[in-house]
């Protein structure tokens, strides 16, 4: 069965978006890209004394994947449309995912800063993917500047938490035309499957996999998790009742 | 000038391109920021650094 993911007019199979954050060797990185399934990963700039070995891009042209550079670590608009260009420059793409955060404790983004950036990188001519709270009026408003996805955290970055408000997700689903990408939060293979059901359009997860006491396989847990949490949600779920409802018959039954 | 944080001296005529040279052997995707604005890898080579300079000078590493 053909699932097109679509993005910023490319197509996809993997509704898998990997980020590399917290890799602990080339040989983990390389055997976790191929065991997610991945096409799209996610990657940094830093000064050049503190960056990876370039043999992470080495592996990461092997796998094949698609770049996406991000604006970690921005906390204005500023920084983050030079951080962008930067990007751009490095990687010779016009995507970026645009993460423009509020504070060090929480990295919850910055609204403000964020739309603003966003805006101004879609004048520009960046394919914006924009990391943002679950909040749907902001979601919509991001779309509305042109953002090619909106990617909602679920919860802080690395925290683990999962998807705090299932229901806000919903709505900034049904908010845009856009694909959602949830982004942020996720611990376990069961939030990923939830983001798909609440009828996310791909999932983008780094730390669930590349701090699990086995990247590898959590890689394969995700993707596994991603193709159900897809099929489910097409599938189309039962509806919640408050009680039970027999999936046996109780006409014919014996009068024992 | 400074050169990713740090002040340093740099030879008179040395360009962006150089620079890059120096600092960046093995990394083939790098971007340069010189006083908060891209150094299009374009024009690398006839970006002359100048005295005051600050630099910015950037490879991948892991990111989520």
């Amino acid at each position: 069965m053909t699932d097109i993911f679509e993005l910023a007019g490319e197509t996809f199979d993997s509704r898998l978006v990997l980020g590399t954050g917290g890799i602990t060797s080339m040989e983990t990185l390389d055997r976790t890209v191929r065991a997610s399934g991945t096409q799209i990963v996610t990657v940094a700039l830093r000064r050049v004394e503190a960056s990876a070995d370039a043999a992470m891009m080495q592996v990461l042209d092997r796998c094949g994947v698609r770049l996406l550079p991000n604006t970690a670590g921005c906390r204005t608009a500023r920084e983050a449309v030079l951080t962008a260009r930067l990007g751009r420059e490095a990687f010779d793409t016009d995507w970026v995912k645009l993460e423009v955060i509020g504070d060090e404790h929480t990295l919850l983004p910055d609204a403000v800063e964020l739309l603003d950036a966003a805006e101004q990188l879609v004048a520009d001519g960046f394919r914006v993917f924009a990391y943002t709270t679950d909040d749907p009026i902001l979601g919509r408003r991001l779309a509305d500047a042109g953002c090619a996805a909106v990617m909602p955290l679920g919860s802080p970055i690395g925290s683990g938490l999962g998807i705090r408000n299932p229901h806000n997700i919903a709505l900034l689903r049904e908010a845009v035309r856009v694909p959602v990408v949830l982004d942020a939060g996720i611990g376990t293979a069961s939030d990923a499957a939830l983001a798909m059901e609440l009828g996310c359009d791909a999932v983008l997860l780094a730390s669930a996999v590349t701090r699990a006491r086995d990247p590898e396989r959590m890689a394969l847990a995700m993707r596994q998790a991603v193709e159900a949490g897809r099929l489910a949600r097409g599938a189309g779920r039962i509806p919640r009742r408050w009680h039970a409802e027999a999936s046996t018959q109780f006409e014919g039954l014996p009068d024992l | 000038m400074r050169v990713n944080g740090t002040a340093v001296d740099v030879a008179d005529g040395t360009t962006v391109a150089g620079l890059v040279a120096a600092r960046t052997e093995g990394h083939g995707r790098v971007a340069v920021a010189r006083n908060g604005d891209v150094v299009p890898r374009s024009t690398w080579e006839t970006t002359t650094l100048a005295a005051g300079d600050v630099l910015e000078v950037l490879a991948p590493t892991a990111g989520g």
